[in-house]
């Protein structure tokens, strides 16, 4: 568990290290094709500074507004579902989370933060009308054990880094489009050749590490994430029951959004577009696994 | 010399490898204090609780005085009990009074129906729900603690250094009282 921590802490700090390289690359290859040079470099720098910070602190309010999130939610407002995450946060031994609740069918929730004195659980409103008591428990125990592993600080600075890759890359591209030509006119040569390749590798590489990181961050985490919650609530079959009705509603969430899915519960675009790049193991494997607990 | 270089570099690990138990008991020690804490904290809600509820019922049932005394008597005993296992006795003790006290209150259909009597009994029901979370992690803490205090190697360390196994906290849980008696 404690291992679980460190590793995400360190995870945390290499993926913002890859991020900054990543858009000082980009911001390189930019400059020597479109010619402005080192000018390119330095902003690409400051850039990838202020977002690595601004992921670090807000990116939980990114991913909160990103999928419609209200809140948060007080005691008055719903004292069930309040006083329910009060007490599977004390059993859990971690500060009160803030709750807030997404105006959605689906049944689906999520965890962010940076860490559990600023974590923030959303659930919607499908979650809460669909589940039973316990079911509901065993969700909330799950996004709890997202929180003391410290995955919602990785996961949540995914979204706001990696959905920033995509965006600049799709930028770069049109750049390329419109800016590369002129600069070939003048100068020709190797050099620009190979700029253009590397720019060309970079644009199509950039979304694919993206889609790997997330693959490679998510599938092992929800497993034990399952596992702790479990051990949390001391009664595997609820999740497992949870994770059956969760699964059989297809229809997708009103808000899915390709850089917010890797932090819910199951995919928020429902059971369609699972395989390869899915971001969640199989649902079938893991309530396997719950009830094998039991 | 050879031969000293690598008694040396023994002694080194060795040492490295007890600063490192030590420093692993320490934090699992402070951690298992901590929850007790947290326990702490819900115990005292639910004793402040108990004299609002007795005055709500007292304002209904001014003549069940047996039952009143038995619970403040019950409440004193919770409040001055220190170790875990006297204090799980007291709050048992506590447990089983209040359940008198919502029986005899049963028969009074006008306190029943009271927003104040149904508040209360609602808060109170609520904090013994955090009784029981508080109380399954202060558990899960003193588990970890005494396996680390028991387990060889790290028990040669902990029994040298003084580090005393911790009890469990074993309570009652109030919800029984709330299930319903169902009759038709």
């Amino acid at each position: 568990m404690y291992n679980q921590i460190t590793s995400n802490k360190r995870k945390s700090v290499v993926l913002m290290a890859v991020f900054i390289a990543i858009i000082l690359a980009l911001g390189w290859v930019f400059g020597r094709y479109t010619g402005y040079g080192y000018g390119a470099v330095v902003f690409a720098a400051i850039i990838s500074v202020i977002m690595s910070l601004v992921s670090y602190y807000s990116g939980d309010a990114v991913a909160l507004s990103a999928s419609g999130a209200k809140g948060p939610l007080k005691k008055e407002d719903n004292p069930y579902i309040y006083r329910m995450v009060e007490n599977l946060a004390i059993t859990s031994g971690l500060p009160m989370p803030k709750v807030y609740v997404i105006n959605d069918d689906a049944p689906n929730a999520f965890a962010t933060g940076r860490d559990p004195q600023h974590a923030s659980v959303a659930l919607t409103t499908g979650i809460i009308n669909q589940l039973e008591n316990e079911e509901l428990e065993g969700v909330i125990a799950h996004e709890l054990s997202h929180v003391k592993n410290y995955d919602i600080r990785f996961l949540t600075m995914v979204v706001v880094l990696v959905g920033i890759i995509s965006v600049l890359s799709q930028w770069f591209f049109r750049g390329s489009l419109f800016g590369g030509g002129r600069r070939r006119d003048s100068e020709g040569g190797n050099a620009g050749g190979i700029l253009a390749i590397v720019g060309i590798l970079l644009i199509v590489l950039s979304p694919i590490i993206a889609e790997l990181i997330k693959l490679a961050i998510s599938r092992k985490r929800e497993f034990l994430a399952d596992a702790d919650g479990a051990l949390l609530t001391r009664y595997p079959e609820g999740l497992a029951r949870a994770l059956e009705k969760i699964s059989a509603y297809s229809a997708p969430m009103k808000s899915a959004n390709a850089g917010t899915a890797h932090l819910f519960i199951s995919n928020p675009f429902g059971k369609k577009v699972a395989g390869l790049f899915s971001t969640h193991p199989p649902v079938e494997e893991r309530i396997k696994i719950l009830r094998g607990m039991a | 010399m050879i031969f000293l270089y690598v008694v040396l570099g023994i002694l080194a690990l060795l040492a490295v490898w007890i600063i490192a138990v030590f420093n692993r008991l320490i934090a699992l020690r402070n951690r298992t204090d901590e929850a007790w804490s947290d326990i702490d904290v819900q115990l005292k809600r639910r004793h402040d609780l108990i004299p609002n509820l007795l005055e709500t019922v007292k304002g209904y049932a001014a003549h069940e005085k047996e039952v009143f005394a038995q619970v403040t008597a019950a409440r004193s005993a919770a409040m001055t009990a220190k170790s875990p296992e006297d204090l799980a006795a007291a709050e048992n003790q506590l447990t089983g009074a209040l359940k008198t006290l919502f029986a005899v209150a049963e028969s009074y259909p006008d306190l029943k129906a009271s927003q104040n009597f149904l508040r209360l009994q609602d808060e109170l029901s609520d904090t013994e729900n955090k009784i029981q979370a508080a109380r399954r992690f202060y558990n899960g803490n003193v588990r970890d603690f005494n396996i680390r205090i028991e387990q060889f190697p790290s028990n040669v360390i902990a029994n040298t250094m003084n580090f005393k196994k911790r009890e469990f906290f074993e309570i009652e849980n109030g919800e029984e009282r709330e299930v319903p008696d169902v009759k038709f």
